[in-house]
């Protein structure tokens, strides 16, 4: 592809935009279980009464993991002398170990 | 008389800080104390200026671990304790104690295609620019710059990657790509769309906090990456 820093760019702005709104979906989330002093069994009864709630995590999950892995890139390479294709390699390693952690999170609540 | 500690980086890349004593005078500027050492004290340092007025953008160095254009740096409101540390410019190499080789920022803007491309139009009639214009202003904003490096010397994106094209060159770019005049407004974006070009600005705006004729660069680099989005988005690129 040409211009892979522009579209890596575009890439991490595009899933913050995405995550924007979903971390303070979720921060309210927290504050509504904890403050209703909800139990893990009725948390989980009602995220598995909908699929909007998988849905909304699995986007949380896929954005977090892109934005993460483009913006890990960004400071190894500008703060070590990591450059070369072994660093790519490792942080789409590092973005699918995220997706792969957060999608079994997902699939606990769904 | 009282006098002042100037301490002054002697050598190249590696050296060490020598201290003077300069004489106080009152409005006496940076470069004044720079002066007084290399005519009274030690004829061997090596610095460079031209105007002395802030014009021509020669006189740049680091004063007390800030860049600053040390003709209109007047000495009252850097000093620390009667204390002056002068450095050469960071983020370029050093050729001789307070001079450093700005060969590689002037490549930068060329890189940049920091350069006027006429139009047919342009070149067969004069061009009607009128001051109220959006991108009149918008290349007004930027087109002041002396080319003096601070911006430069003030940026860590340069610094921790030496290849991108920094402050000043994608600040020019900007002015061009708004000047209804030049003929070749992709070909600009396209320069500035390499990998080092203005994606790897992180709007930490310290070029804007130092450079000396308060122009914004980070807001001129913002605005470059919005048109090669679009650019890009379009295919155009």
């Amino acid at each position: 592809m040409k211009r892979p820093e522009l579209w890596l760019y575009v890439a991490q702005r595009g899933s913050a935009l995405v995550l924007a709104p979903l971390v303070l979906l979720h921060l309210g989330v927290i504050l509504y279980a904890v403050a209703g002093g909800l139990s893990a069994a009725e948390i989980l009864g009602r995220t598995r009464t909908s699929w909007i709630w998988p849905a909304t995590y699995g986007l949380f999950v896929v954005a977090a993991a892109i934005h993460a892995a483009i913006g890990l890139r960004v400071v190894l390479r500008e703060w070590t002398s990591w450059r070369d294709s072994s660093l790519d390699i490792a942080t789409v390693g590092f973005g699918l170990t995220l997706l792969l952690l957060g999608f079994r999170a997902v699939q606990a609540i769904a | 008389m009282t006098t002042l500690e100037v301490e002054i980086w002697r050598g190249a890349e590696e050296g060490r800080y020598e201290t003077y004593e300069v004489p106080s005078q009152p409005s006496q500027t940076v470069l004044d104390l720079v002066t007084y050492v290399q005519r009274k004290l030690d004829p061997s340092l090596a610095y460079r200026f031209a105007c002395r007025v802030g014009v021509c953008g020669s006189c740049a160095m680091t004063v007390n671990g800030t860049p600053r254009w040390t003709c209109r740096t007047h000495v009252q409101k850097v000093a620390t304790q009667g204390r002056v540390r002068i450095a050469p410019l960071r983020n370029l190499t050093v050729v001789k104690d307070l001079a450093t080789d700005m060969a590689p920022f002037f490549d930068k803007v060329q890189e940049a295609r920091g350069r006027f491309i006429p139009s047919d139009a342009a070149a067969k009639s004069v061009a009607e620019v009128p001051p109220e214009e959006p991108k009149r202003k918008e290349a007004d904003a930027g087109i002041e710059c002396i080319g003096c490096g601070v911006c430069h010397a003030a940026c860590d994106v340069v610094r921790w990657l030496p290849e991108y094209l920094g402050p000043a060159a994608l600040n020019r770019a900007w002015t061009l790509v708004n000047d209804a005049r030049d003929g070749d407004r992709i070909g600009h974006l396209r320069a500035i769309a390499e990998d080092a070009g203005c994606h790897a600005c992180h709007a930490h705006q310290s070029c804007a906090e130092h450079c000396p004729v308060g122009i914004n660069p980070t807001r001129s680099i913002s605005g470059l990456k919005r048109l090669v989005l679009m650019a890009a988005i379009r295919g155009r690129l």
